[in-house]
């Protein structure tokens, strides 16, 4: 019986480590920018060109960054749940329109209603590179001090917002 | 007979003239094209993840190596390209993980895994030598016997 026990305690280790690598989410990679300063841009706003956004002129209040666009699927799963999230006024929500085209853009947003304090256009997609963008939608939470404090990939759900995002927010803003 | 010869050769040749026309320098600049191609073979591309930026056709693949490309072209070294990527992405964009402390297991676990299994191998052939085997005259006879070809069953 003793000669059993050896295979037997290494195939239950095993299967822990099976276990827990099949509840893992390969597509959701550990952002390196968590705790950082957001990486800076300077982009014009998707209403009104002429108007040009920093993350200096956002500094002393809690932000929101969504980057969504109106080719991408999944942000009209997401969209109503910022859509709620916008009426609790929780935070300052911006937009982050990646590599799309302005008049599309702004039909979508009048389709689906805009959430957004306003959306930042960022046609050629290069502060979604500063910013670690690898699939549309994205979501970025940063402080009153400009660090971002959490990143969700893929489509924000009403439980992550319920778990993750109001809970933050709370603290950020009692901060 | 020769010259109908020649016109098929002639045409046999043809399709290596139309090939060789496609196959024009994609790039004004091949040497920085082929450094492009270099650093995009060592980064990980995060929407298609077991391919690198260079096969991969995926929009953020092509972005990232037109990044890699003006990069190169302001001057900057391979290793800021790569920090570079490493900072917005994190470790996952190397398509070779580093060696540091969380990933020990990775690189050097494989390694301990063979000296574990050529230790316990080691250990049960030093068990086994040590046992004596006995063999009984009665058995030894029978074995001679099968070596010298004239057993016969002993009944």
């Amino acid at each position: 019986m003793r000669r059993f026990l050896l295979p037997l305690g290494l195939f239950i280790v095993l299967a822990g480590f099976l276990a827990v690598g099949l509840g893992l989410n390969p597509r959701e990679v550990p952002s390196p920018l968590i705790g950082k300063p957001a990486p800076d841009f300077r982009l014009a706003k998707l209403h009104q060109p002429e108007a040009v956004v920093t993350p200096a002129d956002l500094r002393g209040q809690v932000w929101l960054l969504n980057v969504w666009a109106s080719w991408c699927v999944s942000c009209r799963q997401e969209h109503p749940v910022l859509v709620d999230l916008a009426r609790h006024k929780l935070v300052t929500m911006i937009g982050l329109d990646y590599k799309d085209g302005r008049d599309a853009a702004k039909a979508w947003l009048n389709e689906h209603g805009d959430p957004y304090a306003f959306s930042l256009f960022d046609g050629d997609g290069r502060v979604g590179i500063d910013y670690g963008v690898y699939g549309v939608p994205e979501t970025f939470l940063v402080d009153r001090d400009g660090i971002i404090r959490y990143k969700h990939i893929g489509p924000l759900t009403d439980r992550v917002v319920k778990e993750k995002i109001v809970p933050l927010l709370k603290e950020l803003n009692r901060a | 007979m020769r010259k109908l010869m020649s016109l098929l050769f002639a045409l046999l040749l043809l399709p290596q003239i139309a090939l060789a026309r496609e196959a024009a320098p994609v790039a004004e600049d091949p040497a920085l094209e082929a450094r492009v191609t270099k650093i995009a073979e060592e980064l990980r591309c995060l929407v298609c993840q077991n391919q690198n930026i260079a096969d991969s056709h995926a929009e953020l693949a092509i972005d990232l190596k037109n990044q890699v490309r003006e990069m190169l072209k302001k001057g900057m070294s391979d290793k800021e390209i790569i920090d570079f990527m490493v900072s917005r992405y994190g470790d996952f964009v190397l398509y070779r993980p580093p060696v540091k402390g969380t990933t020990w297991l990775l690189w050097f676990g494989p390694f301990v895994l063979l000296a574990g299994g050529l230790g316990f191998l080691f250990m049960r052939l030093r068990r086994r030598q040590g046992q004596e085997v006995t063999i009984s005259d009665a058995d030894r006879a029978t074995a001679e016997a099968l070596l010298d070809g004239n057993y016969k069953e002993q009944q």
